[in-house]
């Protein structure tokens, strides 16, 4: 069986972000770097199915500059056996289309009975990029997974829809899946399975080999939110902190009455 | 400028979401018609035309017919924009549609400023202001950011629509909710845990400091998906909607899934070492601390009084 997993690095979401100079993204200097949530889901869930059929290659993408390396090496740790980095220092600036076009095209003659994306990406949150891939390729895709399992070429998954409900759906493979959380707990990389990651093959691909299509999306700016104001903020020593929050409670609500 | 307008539906009743579909139509000043797989017996509020197709004989939601009867509505009606609610409706149709048009999708909006749509970006930490280079474009909007003040008014004007029953992916039923555990939604006061407890062991930190309030506990997604706490704790879209007195959010950052089950409380504190996290937006107070720190002696505290 053939599978492929797409990830994506991105800031850890509680770094403080500023706008790049030209203002069309954050600056992407000393932010530390992690693993996309989704994505993470979607690699455990990958793996399991390679150890659940015994036969399998499992094959990690991501498209990035050469910082996205050190992710991927973190998926090989956790079981993909090989990593194919698109090389793009531009990679921020392409709209899910074009990210899409390049994974389709990478995917396009290589017969992957199934692939797995996260359900979206934490920096840039527009839950595109795994639908199009599957509409680009034709195959079936089940969106916003929270329960998965494989069996004969037909994929059973429940899809979580809002208020706690879930919608049962089927298909067979090849096929492609999104990931949502609360699907499997990802696994830490063991210490020798970090090792053992160091010798897979991670082959760069210049993302120009791949003929990206051309964003269909213009950024005109970007900002941080207005402040709405209102809020107090308190910063200080706890015990402190805790003498004016009970203040508070006392002054502003009928908590402590 | 024209819209189209679509509305979702599920298990025989139309989702309040198309409310906001139509105050956003309103909003840009543009003409709209809808399409809706749903009911005559159950019809939206809305003047205009309604493209109605059957759900007795389609069935639930299935992303290759739904596809196909848009694409078939668009080509009828010729809008720049077709709108759909940021749902796991909209996260599963949208793109599909998008692509079949080959046009831009903006995902997420939340306001529109100076004729352009803005969405957010890293956690709500960013806001982006994006414009399509498409004639035609697909937008979904967050839930919520599009609430009309009145609900909408009117009779539609009902075009029935088929459309030939296939597709690639099988439906077979739903699932419902899990009931049972506590009900916060009559919690006057609540104290809730998010991911910053950092381990299961720290909840009793939040429970401790939720009985010295006399409330209950609750918790953000990440703690329930770690089994550290009962899913019936959840505050959120896929949780409980709460309105408490007060609502004590502890080491939670504030993600709009999370705002959507608790943002109607009279009061929020909010405790989180990150003094630009989202939740400050809402909270009345944020405490800039450790909440490893702060929490126990705030409870040793309230307990002394
Ligand atoms: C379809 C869908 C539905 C969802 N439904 C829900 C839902 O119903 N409810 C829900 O909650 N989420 C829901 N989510 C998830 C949501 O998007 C967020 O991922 C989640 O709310 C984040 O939880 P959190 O704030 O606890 O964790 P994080 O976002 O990881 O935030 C942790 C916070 O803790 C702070 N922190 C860390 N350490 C400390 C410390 N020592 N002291 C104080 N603060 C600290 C950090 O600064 C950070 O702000 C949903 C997501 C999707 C896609
Ligand atoms: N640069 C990238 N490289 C590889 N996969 C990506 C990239 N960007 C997005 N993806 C995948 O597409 C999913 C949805 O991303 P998005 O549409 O940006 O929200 C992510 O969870 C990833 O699985």
């Amino acid at each position: 069986m053939k599978l492929l997993v797409c990830i994506k690095q991105v800031p850890d979401m509680e770094s403080k972000f500023k706008v790049n100079a030209a203002g069309n993204w954050y600056e992407e200097t000393d932010l530390a770097w992690r693993m996309n949530e989704y994505d993470e889901y979607a690699v455990e869930q990958a793996v399991q199915l390679k150890q659940q059929v015994g036969e399998a290659d499992l094959t990690v993408l991501c498209i990035g500059s050469d910082r996205v390396k050190e992710t991927m090496k973190k998926a090989l740790a956790m079981g993909c056996d090989r990593g194919a980095h698109i090389a793009d220092d531009a990679s921020h600036l392409k709209d899910p289309y074009t990210i899409a076009s390049l994974i389709a095209a990478y995917a396009k003659d290589k017969d992957f009975d199934l692939i797995f994306t996260g359900m979206q990406s934490q920096d840039r949150g527009s839950g595109q990029v795994g639908v199009l891939v599957a509409e680009m390729l034709g195959i079936p895709s089940l969106t916003t997974l929270v329960e998965f399992s494989y069996a004969d070429g037909t994929i059973n998954a429940k899809r979580e829809l809002e208020g706690g409900i879930k919608a049962k759906v089927s298909c067979t493979t090849p096929a492609l899946v999104t990931c949502q959380l609360g699907l499997n707990t990802p696994r830490y990389p063991t210490l020798p399975n970090i090792m053992k990651a160091k010798k897979k093959e991670l082959i760069s691909t210049p993302v120009d080999d791949l003929n990206p299509q051309p964003s269909l999306l213009e950024v005109l700016q970007v900002a941080p939110p207005e402040k709405k104001g209102g809020g107090l903020i308190l910063e200080g020593d706890p015990a402190d902190l805790a003498d004016q929050l009970i203040q508070i409670l006392k002054e502003k609500t009928t908590a402590l009455a | 400028m024209k819209t189209l307008l679509v509305a979702e539906y599920r298990d025989g009743k139309i989702l309040a979401s198309s409310s906001e579909l139509i105050n956003f139509a309103a909003q840009l000043g543009a003409e709209s018609a809808m399409v809706l797989v749903g009911s005559e017996t159950t019809l939206p509020h809305y003047q205009g035309k309604l493209y109605l197709a059957d759900s007795t004989k389609i069935g639930e939601f299935n992303p290759s017919q739904h596809k196909q009867l848009i694409l078939e509505v668009i080509e009828k009606e010729q809008p720049s924009m077709v709108v759909l609610p940021h749902s796991s409706y909209g996260w599963d149709l949208a793109p599909r549609i998008a692509l079949a048009l080959k046009a831009a999708q903006i995902s997420e909006v939340v306001e529109i400023k100076d004729g352009h749509l803005v969405v957010p970006s890293c956690n709500a930490k960013l806001r982006r202001r994006v414009k399509a280079t498409t004639n035609i474009s697909v937008v979904t909007l967050q839930g919520g950011a599009f609430t009309p003040a009145e609900d909408p008014d009117g009779t539609p004007e009902v075009i029935k629509v088929e459309v030939a029953a296939d597709g690639d992916i099988q439906f077979a039923g739903y699932e419902e909710a899990e009931t049972g555990g506590v009900d916060l939604s009559k919690a006057d006061i609540i104290v809730s845990a998010g991911r910053g407890i950092g381990k299961p062991e720290n909840l009793a930190m939040i429970e401790n400091l939720a009985k010295a309030l006399k409330g209950e506990y609750g918790a953000s997604r990440p703690v329930v998906d770690a089994e550290w706490a009962d899913p019936s704790r959840q505050v959120g879209t896929t949780g409980q909607t709460v309105t408490p007195k007060l609502y004590v959010a502890c080491g939670i950052s504030g993600a709009i899934q999370h705002l959507a089950g608790m943002k109607k409380s009279e009061f929020v504190l909010a405790i989180n070492t990150d003094k630009d996290a989202p939740i400050g937006e809402i909270a009345d107070v944020l405490a800039v601390a450790d909440l490893k720190q702060l929490v126990p002696i705030l409870t040793e505290k309230l307990n002394a009084l």
